[in-house]
């Protein structure tokens, strides 16, 4: 290859990195978000072009790689639901991870003489997107259902980590000073067997109301391990790119936990003290005053401002088709009518905004926490679906409570409270919810969805 | 390309990201993620050069795979943060 057709290669790397950076960009401002993406993807395909040009002594693998990828890619993006949303960035980003993985392994494989940096970039390639594979595998199978989404802790968890750890440290010194041979080779596989296995022991013992956080997290690590790919190959644009998602990955983890009130360590080793707080039950008294949906129609027609609170629940009974329409009817009715999202509710970061725009709530009627709690007194009906620990009053009032100190949307403050739930049942974090009994509250059991189709009914038939 | 100059470069990037993102509005917090998550997938450069290179078997199936699940990750990564983006509205109906 002549250095003239090297340096057109490297401008490419050099387009590619900038339109990374700009899409980053645009993608934080909401007029822009999409065309922000674009760019990025633009950025992708020059990065993709210019590396064939100087990758390939043969083209039949790459082109049936590139094929099989994109076609379940295609297919994938296409046919998930927007309530599967969570799961199906968890999967694609344990996708990212496993490649970069892999790409450790071939270059182990096929580059046996390489130099010392390239061996620790290996080792950290194998690392860093094993634990961003299988943990993702498992948050995968925590949001889908597939396993529970109970925190699995057993006696000696963190001991058993950090000597996962420890093993994978020391088997990685051993490949750096002796980096060929049958036994190095063996000790390799051990490394990326035991990077799998934490993945999974990190992941297995968190529970599904903290996935934000880990998703965000393992979001940061795919990244990392691309990172470390492109020390490997010695390519500037995935450093590039690699870092910034390692970047964004690990601000919206810092977000997410600021949203909870607890540090990053809390939530990656220490989970919520299990069950109920004994000494919180015995300060909450008092009986839940169950509804009909009529007596709630009564009550959701005298309202002339309602903020709609909407959960994890919502999600789950694929509800937010009816809570628009029954948004658009108390507007009609002359309510004034927001919704007031939780930075961590559902199971990853925005997901409820996510769910809300697929229903064509306009987003101009989406309010974050700190804006509708100065006015939450002035509401005269506050509709929680499907929520529950983001919207308990415990967090605020009783100090021996698990979730006290983190900031919630206070809707126990609003004139009337109708909490739309399926059961007494309490959240993810187990900890009873001093709302449900509050004088203003009022509870109108069934699934979300029926529940406000009947609401809407109710509205129609009068 | 020295070590020190791709870590000088891995350094300034990381510092970039973070200016880049810390004020996100958390609407945005879902598509962020996913566009992100499909930048990660720059992995596919590394995925193609390896499987270029490789020169037997283990090397050739390595490689593809790694290009399978990278390409996955790209190509669904950024149809899905499209898909979702596409859906956010404004008042006066024009998609953003």
């Amino acid at each position: 290859m002549t250095d003239y057709s090297q340096t057109i290669i490297d401008l490419g790397y050099i387009v590619a990195s900038i339109l990374f950076i700009l899409g980053i960009k645009m993608l934080g401002k909401p007029e822009r978000a999409r065309m922000g993406n674009l760019v990025s993807a633009l950025g992708m395909l020059v990065a993709i072009v210019a590396v064939l040009f100087e990758c390939c002594l043969s083209y039949e693998w790459v082109i049936v790689g590139l094929i099989i990828g994109s076609l379940i890619g295609i297919i994938a993006a296409r046919t998930v639901q927007m309530t599967a949303m969570p799961q199906m960035v968890a999967i694609l980003n344990g996708f990212g991870g496993i490649a970069s993985l892999l790409v450790g392994w071939e270059n182990f494989h096929s580059q046996p003489d390489s130099n010392l940096f390239v061996r620790v970039a290996i080792l950290l390639a194998v690392l860093i997107g094993g634990v961003a594979f299988s943990g993702s595998l498992v948050a995968y199978g925590k949001l889908a259902g597939r396993i529970s989404g109970r925190p699995i802790l057993f006696r000696g968890q963190q001991l058993m980590n950090a000597a996962i750890l420890a093993v994978i440290l020391i088997c990685s010194a051993f490949e750096l000073y002796q980096p060929t041979g049958a036994l190095a080779y063996v000790v390799f596989l051990l490394v990326m067997g035991l990077s799998l296995a934490l993945g999974v022991a990190a992941v297995i013992s968190i529970g599904g109301a903290d996935m934000p956080v880990v998703i965000a997290l393992l979001n940061s690590y795919s990244g990392l391990a691309a990172c470390a790919a492109g020390f490997i190959i010695i390519n500037n644009v995935l450093i590039v790119a690699g870092a910034l998602v390692g970047a964004s990955g690990i601000i919206l983890t810092g977000i997410m936990c600021k949203a909870m009130n607890r540090s990053l360590s809390n939530v990656l080793f220490g989970g919520l003290k299990a069950g109920p707080s004994s000494k919180a039950a015995a300060e909450v008294q008092g009986e839940p005053k169950p509804i009909t949906a009529e007596d709630a129609y009564y009550i959701l027609e005298a309202a002339r401002s309602v903020v709609i609170v909407p959960g994890y629940g919502m999600a789950v009974a694929q509800a937010q088709h009816a809570v628009r329409e029954l948004g658009e009817i108390l507007e009609n009715n002359g309510a004034e009518v927001r919704y007031a999202i939780h930075p961590v509710a559902g199971r990853m970061p925005g997901h409820m905004n996510v769910l809300l725009a697929e229903a064509n709530v306009l987003y101009e009627q989406l309010a974050e926490m700190d804006d509708v709690n100065p006015i939450m007194e002035t509401v005269d009906v506050c509709i929680v679906i499907g929520a529950n620990d983001v919207v308990n009053p415990a967090a605020r009032e009783i100090e021996s409570s698990p979730i006290y100190g983190m900031p919630i949307i206070n809707a126990d403050k609003a004139r009337t409270v109708l909490v739309l739930k399926r059961s007494m049942a309490p959240g993810f974090a187990g900890v009873d919810n001093p709302l449900f009994i509050k004088e203003n509250s009022r509870m109108l059991f069934g699934d979300a969805k029926a529940t406000v189709q009947q609401l809407v009914t109710e509205f129609k038939e009068s | 390309m020295s070590f020190g100059l791709l870590f000088f470069v891995f350094v300034l990037a990381i510092f970039l990201g973070v200016e880049l993102i810390s004020k996100v509005p958390s609407q945005l917090h879902t598509p962020l993620m996913s566009g992100t998550n499909a930048i990660s997938g720059i992995t596919i450069v590394g995925a193609l050069t390896a499987t270029g290179h490789s020169a037997d078997l283990l090397g050739t199936i390595l490689g593809t795979a790694a290009l399978v699940f990278a390409t996955i990750n790209v190509v669904g990564g950024y149809l899905v943060t499209n898909r979702m983006l596409a859906m956010f509205k404004r008042k006066d109906g024009e998609k953003k």
